[in-house]
This record gives C-alpha cells, sequence and structure tokens, in this order.
C-alpha cells in the first residue's frame, strides 16, 4: 500500500539533518583552512563566544513555537547586565563580602528579569496586543531604564572575585603534573602556567546546565506538549482545556529569564554591566531557532535544533576571524544561511505521505 | 419507553427582528442517528449552536438524561457530554494522532521517580485500542495531523470526544469536503458510534448521505420545524418537497 522510494527516502532523512551536516562541514572545514582552529583552546572559545546567543535562542524557541516573537531580550541583556553590575557595586561598597555581593547581584537580576517577560506576556495573552509590537515596546523600555540605572555609563569596579568565576575553568590539568577541579594550584611557575590546559568554562557549563533543563522541559514535558499545541491551534488548545493565557505568559517570563540570564553571564565574561550589552544578538537569536528548524508562524522548533543553529553562526564567526575575514562578512553568510533553512523548511516533502485510510 | 438522552422543548432563538428559531422541539434517544435538513437560513446551524452553548436561547428548556439544563458555554456542554464536531476539526495540526486525542488530558509518568513526563507508550496503547473499538484504521498513530485526509481528521476528532465520554456528538456538514471513498467511511463511522450507544445529530446538504445513517429526519424551513419522519417511512422526493415548501409541513 505504501510505497517508499528508500533512495528518496534517504534523500529527505540527509535534507532533515542538514544544519548538523553543515556544521561538522563547517568545522572541517575551517580546521584545514584555519590556523589552529581545531584546538581545545579555539572550540572552547566558540563556546563561550557563543553564549548570549545560545541562551537567548532557547529562550526565543519557547516563544517562537507558540506562534510569537520577543524582541525585547535585545537589549533585557543590557538590563540584566546593569542591574546585577549596580547590585554588586553597591553591596560590596555597603561592606558586604564579595560572595554574598554577587550573589544579590545574580538574584536581583533573575528577579527583575522576570517582571518584562511577565508583562509581555499579559500584552500578548490578555490584551491580545501582537507579540512583535508588544515586545518591541519593551525593547525600548528595557534599554531606558537600563541607562538610567548605570547614568549613562558602564559600570566598571566589580568585586574583583567576579573575574575568577567568569573566566574560570571546570578542570585544570598539568600533563604528568596535576589535574585539579575548578581552582589552579599555587605556586606555578611562568612555564608551568604556560602549558597549564584549562578544560570547559563555567560559563559554559551554567548556561548548558539550563539549556539542558529547558530542553527536557520542551520535550518531555506537558508543559512542552501545550507549547507546541498553542503554537499549533490556538483554538484546538482551549477547547482541549490548556489555559493558554498562563501558558503564553510563562513562555514569554523563560525567554526573559533566559535574557537575564544571558546578561549576568556577559557581567561574569566581561565584568562590566553595560546598557546596550547584547543587543547586536537579537537577530542572530531569531535567526539561530529559524535555522534550528523552527517556524515563525508557530508549532515547530526544538531546543536541539537551535543549539545547532546558534553553532553554525558561532562556528562561522570565530573561523572568519581565524582566516582574517572582516568580520562584516559574517551578517552576509548568516544572511544566505537564514533564507536556505526557510527554503529547505518550504520545499522538504513531508516523509509520511498520504495513506490510504479504511474505516 | 426508552428515556431520551437530549430534549429541546419550545426553543426561541431570536436575532434582532429575525426568529432564527421558532419553537422548536427535538428528542434524542440513546445510540439514535438523527438528521436535520433544510435549506440554507431555515435554522439548522443556530439550533445546534444552542445545544452546543454557543448561542442561548430565549425561550425554552433543555433536559439532559430527564436532568434540566442550562448551557451557557462549549465548556460546559463538553462536560455534559455534548460534543460538536467542527469543520476545522480542533485538532493541532503539527502534532500527531494521539498527542491529540489527549490533548488537555495528557497521561503522565514519573521519570526516575521525580519528574513528571509525558507517558506516550500508554497515551499511544490506548488511542490504537479507542481506534480499533471504533474501527478506524490509521496506519501509524504517530503520523502529524498535517499528513492526514480530511476524512481520518473527522475519524480523530471524533475518536478524541468518544474517548473522554461524549454522549452526543453533534456533526455539521461532516461530509461536505470529502472525496467518495471518505464519504462511505464517515458515514460507516457513524453507524459504528450508534450501534455503540452514541447519539448523533447530523446535518447536511447531501440527502443522501443523511438518509443513509439516519433512523430519524427533522426538516426545517424559515426557522420552524415543519416535519418529523422515519426515515424508512419516506422518501427523497417527499422531504425535497418539504424543504423547499413545496409539500405542507405537519405542524403549520
Amino acid at each position: 500500500m505504501i510505497n517508499y522510494n528508500k533512495r528518496s527516502e534517504i534523500g529527505i532523512r540527509i535534507l532533515r539533518r542538514w544544519t548538523l551536516i553543515f556544521l561538522v562541514g563547517e568545522i572541517i572545514f575551517f580546521s584545514i583552512a584555519g590556523t589552529n582552529y581545531f584546538s581545545l583552546k579555539n572550540l572552547q572559545n566558540i563556546l563561550v563566544d557563543s553564549i548570549t546567543v545560545l541562551l537567548l535562542a532557547t529562550g526565543e524557541t519557547f516563544v517562537i513555537i507558540t506562534g510569537g516573537i520577543d524582541l525585547s531580550v535585545g537589549f533585557m541583556v543590557g538590563f540584566s547586565s546593569v542591574v546585577s553590575a549596580k547590585v554588586m557595586v553597591d553591596l560590596e561598597a555597603a561592606g558586604f563580602s564579595q560572595p554574598l555581593a554577587i550573589t544579590m547581584g545574580i538574584l536581583a537580576a533573575l528577579l527583575l528579569g522576570l517582571i518584562p517577560g511577565f508583562i509581555n506576556g499579559f500584552l500578548v495573552a490578555k490584551l491580545r496586543v501582537p507579540p512583535f509590537i508588544a515586545t518591541f515596546g519593551m525593547y525600548g523600555i528595557a534599554y531606558g531604564f537600563a541607562e538610567i540605572i548605570c547614568s549613562n555609563v558602564p559600570i566598571h569596579n566589580l568585586p574583583t572575585s567576579v573575574g575568577s568565576l567568569g573566566h574560570g575553568y571546570l578542570f585544570y590539568w598539568l600533563p604528568r603534573r596535576f589535574f585539579s577541579f575548578l581552582s589552579i594550584p599555587e605556586n606555578l611557575t611562568r612555564e608551568e602556567l604556560k602549558q597549564l590546559i584549562s578544560i570547559i568554562p563555567n560559563l559554559t557549563v551554567i548556561t548548558f546546565i539550563f539549556i539542558g533543563i529547558f530542553a527536557f522541559i520542551l520535550a518531555k514535558t506537558k508543559f512542552g506538549q501545550h507549547t507546541y499545541a498553542i503554537g499549533g491551534n490556538i483554538n484546538a488548545a482551549e477547547r482541549a482545556g490548556v489555559n493558554v493565557q498562563a501558558h503564553l505568559i510563562k513562555v514569554y517570563m523563560i525567554s526573559s529569564f533566559f535574557a537575564s540570564l544571558a546578561g549576568i553571564m556577559y557581567v561574569l565574561q566581561y565584568i562590566t554591566g553595560r546598557a546596550p550589552a547584547g543587543s547586536a544578538y537579537l537577530l542572530d537569536a531569531v535567526v539561530a531557532v529559524v535555522i534550528g528548524g523552527a517556524s515563525l508562524y508557530g508549532g515547530k522548533g526544538t531546543v536541539v535544533g537551535t543549539i545547532t543553529g546558534s553553532l553554525i553562526i558561532g562556528v562561522l564567526e570565530i573561523g572568519l576571524v581565524n582566516l582574517g575575514i572582516p568580520t562584516f562578512n559574517l551578517h552576509i553568510a548568516v544572511g544566505c544561511i537564514l533564507i536556505f533553512a526557510v527554503l529547505v523548511d518550504q520545499f522538504s516533502p513531508e516523509l509520511i505521505q498520504k495513506e490510504e485510510w479504511s474505516a | 419507553m426508552m428515556e431520551t438522552l437530549l430534549e429541546v422543548k419550545n426553543i426561541i432563538k431570536r436575532f434582532g427582528g429575525l426568529t432564527a428559531v421558532d419553537n422548536v422541539n427535538m428528542q434524542i434517544f440513546p445510540g439514535e442517528v438523527v438528521g436535520i435538513l433544510g435549506d440554507n437560513g431555515a435554522g439548522k446551524s443556530t439550533l445546534i449552536k444552542v445545544i452546543s452553548g454557543v448561542y442561548h436561547a430565549e425561550e425554552g428548556q433543555i433536559f439532559f438524561e430527564g436532568q434540566k439544563i442550562k448551557i451557557s458555554n462549549p465548556m460546559e456542554a463538553l462536560k455534559i457530554g455534548i460534543e460538536t464536531i467542527y469543520q476545522d476539526l480542533a485538532l493541532a495540526e503539527n502534532m500527531n494522532v494521539y498527542s491529540n486525542i489527549f490533548l488537555g488530558r495528557e497521561k503522565l509518568k514519573k521519570y526516575l521517580g521525580l519528574i513528571n513526563v509525558l507517558d506516550h507508550d500508554y497515551m499511544l496503547n490506548e488511542s490504537k485500542k479507542m481506534l480499533n473499538r471504533l474501527e478506524i484504521n490509521i496506519p501509524s498513530l504517530e503520523n502529524k495531523i498535517r499528513n492526514l485526509s480530511g476524512g481520518q481528521r473527522q475519524a480523530v476528532a471524533i475518536s478524541r470526544s468518544i474517548y473522554w465520554n461524549a454522549r452526543l456528538l453533534i456533526m455539521d456538514e461532516p461530509t461536505a469536503a470529502l472525496g467518495v471513498a471518505e464519504r462511505g467511511k464517515v458515514l460507516n463511522l457513524v453507524k459504528t458510534l450508534s450501534s455503540q450507544g452514541v447519539s448523533v445529530i447530523i446535518i447536511s446538504h447531501q440527502i443522501h448521505d443523511v438518509f443513509s445513517v439516519a433512523t430519524r429526519l427533522l426538516i426545517m424551513r424559515r426557522g420552524k420545524k415543519v416535519a418529523e419522519r422515519l426515515t424508512k417511512k419516506t422518501n427523497t422526493d417527499e422531504v425535497v418537497g418539504l424543504i423547499v415548501g413545496s409539500l405542507p409541513g405537519d405542524y403549520n
């Protein structure tokens, strides 16, 4: 009854995995063409460099699956970075210990960061404001508040241990000498420090813990299932008894939570808080989600796809730098990949064709 | 005498100066298939929208299993067991068959004894049983609704409502968008439902389709019920005459 054409089936399978194949191809290409591209240090650099896009894109994945979009995350990064930096600086000046000041700074940014998400969700779900407009409004508001909080100047002079946290690694290894966890042993000679191999940046670990948790939620839980249902047919979801309004508010809060997390990562990485931090990554994040197989019409997308999409951009960026090609070419390349991704999505035939039905 | 599943008495529904449903009475027994026939604007759709909670009647009463009920919105109708199978079918096209059947009432299991995750195996098996019971054959329940034909989609929507204990299905033009083969399958499904005790109200312009499944016919004209016939004691000529008004009705 079903007449599977084996060859075309394999072709479709390959086409469906094209992002992963493209990513591997990119890495192979730059490893051959570049210098020292395929090294532990450089690959870790790519991961750290991609943190903002990875985090923003993971939150954005949820929103895009519901058929919405969250533009506010662009300036939510800056907002969260100045909030956490400001709290850290002020609390340390007020005599708090560094670990306490840093913890409070992080918590403040995470808590305040949920408010814009709640407002976005409320506007979209209850007041039926189009997501593009609601979150674009919040984009400006978040930027304005960020500039007010930092009085128009970047916040410096953060507690010194911010750097050791943000630039630290999970493991340190000096061949034939030691293997240590989280901290570098003291009393190393300059020569030994040069040979020291750092493995897995802290920031990458934190980033992937959160991405992993939310990938699980989207793929395995009722919450994830309802997210897809809302994107597929909002009326069907409502008729089936899903509390659509509350669900949408939660989804926008997830997105702003990830943007806040990206802001905190920015502070840990650059040891400063800036209002425009991360704003350049808004489009990259949306592009990463779409390359990862999501549809802007909703109902489709996965976190794993989004991670692949984010890394395609990250690998390309570092690769172009490595080859000494001016980075504005990156925008051309990313633009081309985006259009290709949408074309593949539109023209790839469905794997399972309509089949005979008998009742 | 058998107890009625649904009884509506003296229903009147007005839209401004227009009386869309004018003093209509109707009874439906368990497992019965009733066809409502009438020209455009005869009031068929308005009548079933009153029953399914979309409209509120100005006058009249509704009884379900002998109990007087008030249906103020479609969700209440669903809870009582009255389900309308809509044209757009209210399915999420991006999701597979069993996920749609369980949408909003997902079966969960513990993952590592801690976290609630979706129990795909259970939902798949239960859905299979349901489709078998209704003699519906869909090759894979992991197919997305998008990849199914119109008739298959209708079968999924019906399975979903029966699984969740619908007692009365209202089908508005169920065969309109279907090809000949699929139309036959949907009509067979209606017969299966009836044999399993589910009552069905069917509205259609396809008089032959209604004749092939309904045991009783209700003919409406200009908001009024003009006649009621047992299918086996009438013929299409008489029914068409009643619909267009060339034959006088019983009640005017």
